[in-house]
């Protein structure tokens, strides 16, 4: 028993189908109570007042928009090197969902910053990195939709991701380069010295995964419907045969 | 591979379009922008540099799609690819013709332009050593973006919408260069930087590029 048997499409199927469910469960339960609880069961915070609470959506939100490009980058590697069809799907049904938390990530930043840095949007480092990010989910979904056939578009936008994952690190340092920011720096990291306050701290982990799970629960659906297409297809491509022959 | 570079060159000087139609725009985007931003002497002398290399990377989008579509219509790109060059070499000098015709003329023409837009008198030599050593990023990179939609009909548009972002960090270290120098500043680190931005683009984008031409011949 391998890792690598969930590549064979059908026993993903069946894998997948009755953890779905639950999955998509999970993820409601964690995001209502990580969001009920952040936004009406923890104090102000003494500067910001009531904006500070928009990080329940903020944050989660913007560490899934990397991780969704991170997570295409590694399926895209897996297709390229050991031909997965599985892999590929799940590469492109990440990419849609990866782009709406990115515009979650910038449209809850721009609303926080109205209030507290009295603009909606500024050039600065992290804001500016999270549009080419989104320019780049762009450019991949539209590659994607602009193919037809369905090996060389995984081929090619494999190699898309992998190229722009390099140049999006490096516009991540470019733009650090080219402009000192207003957005403050991490707010959460493993080492506890800079964190939240612990009253803060523990709604934003529930929320956190609640988003996790919500990605993981959409991107497997997804990627059921797009096994789920590539079937009707063939089966639609031997019926044509059948007629062709009779 | 100085052949196929060759035959490159005559084909973008005979068949014109791509050799003079990208130093046309690449004027008419500077005249254009003293009418949107007025013509008051310091202004547009402190966005001359960012002006500057923006309609530098436009005017260097213009003539991609030529690169492989062409090649692609009558048929002789398939002949390359089964050519004994390998095709890493093939993405490299079309990357290089691509520069001569586009980049090289760009940084030629840009001091003069430069005088439109009333740019310090210290930048200019900047000006043209960034362009000079940011614009073969700019065909390395449009180049693989041509590879990668060479399959699609129409894909012009596509293609720029490929290409633009990964466009953006020579844009910001190349126009650094320009502005630090306008300013009298030390530009060795954005230049360093440029130049490795370059560096990495011509070592390691034929590959990228060779795989997608692969992958489109199939």
């Amino acid at each position: 028993m391998s890792f690598w048997e969930y590549a064979n499409p059908k026993k993903f199927m069946v894998t997948t189908a009755p953890v779905l469910p639950w999955l998509f469960a999970a993820a409601g339960v964690a995001l209502v109570t990580g969001l009920v609880w952040g936004f009406f069961f923890t104090p102000e915070e003494a500067r910001q007042g009531s904006t500070v609470k928009i990080i329940y959506l903020h944050v989660p939100s913007a560490m899934m928009a990397i991780n969704a490009w991170v997570m295409m980058l590694v399926a895209s590697l897996i297709w390229l090197v050991r031909r997965h069809h599985v892999s590929a799907l799940a590469a492109r049904a990440a990419g849609p969902v990866g782009m709406v938390m990115t515009l979650i990530a910038l449209a809850t930043g721009a609303i926080w910053g109205q209030p507290m840095w009295g603009t909606w949007w500024v050039w600065d480092p992290r804001l500016t990195s999270f549009l080419i990010l989104f320019l780049f989910y762009l450019g991949y979904i539209a590659l994607w939709e602009a193919i037809d056939d369905p090996d060389t578009a995984a081929d090619l936008t494999a190699v898309l991701c992998i190229v722009g994952s390099v140049f999006a690190v490096l516009s991540r340092y470019a733009v650090n380069f080219w402009n000192q920011g207003l957005h403050q720096g991490a707010s959460l990291s493993m080492d506890k010295q800079e964190n939240v306050a612990n009253v803060f701290y523990i709604p934003l982990l529930v929320s956190i995964a609640g988003f996790v799970l919500l990605f993981l629960s959409l991107v497997i659906l997804r990627t059921r419907t797009e096994i789920r297409v590539r079937r009707i297809r063939a089966l639609e491509a031997r019926a044509q045969q059948g007629e062709g022959r009779a | 591979m100085i052949a196929l570079l060759r035959r490159d060159l005559r084909l973008a000087v005979r068949a014109g379009g791509g050799f003079g139609l990208g130093l046309a725009f690449f004027l008419i985007v500077i005249v254009l922008v003293p009418f949107g931003v007025g013509p008051e002497g310091a202004v547009l002398a402190r966005i001359a540099p960012g002006m500057l290399w923006v309609a530098a990377l436009l005017a260097a989008l213009l003539s991609l799609d030529r690169i492989f579509a062409l090649d692609q219509e009558d048929g002789s790109l398939p002949l390359l690819a089964t050519s004994p060059l390998p095709l890493e070499a093939v993405a490299l000098a079309k990357g290089v013709a691509h520069w001569l015709t586009t980049g090289l003329p760009l940084t030629l023409a840009a001091p003069g332009l430069g005088v439109l837009l009333n740019l310090a008198p210290g930048a200019y030599g900047w000006l043209v050593l960034s362009l000079a050593l940011g614009t073969p990023a700019l065909s390395m990179i449009g180049t693989f973006g041509a590879a990668l939609t060479v399959g699609i009909r129409r894909g012009g548009l596509l293609m720029s919408l490929l290409v633009l972002p990964l466009y953006v960090p020579v844009l910001i270290f190349g126009a650094e260069v320009v502005r630090r120098g306008a300013e009298g500043m030390a530009v060795a680190t954005p230049l360093a930087m440029l130049g490795g931005v370059t560096a990495g683009c011509l070592a390691a984008l034929p590959f990228a590029t060779a795989a997608a031409l692969r992958i489109n011949l199939r």
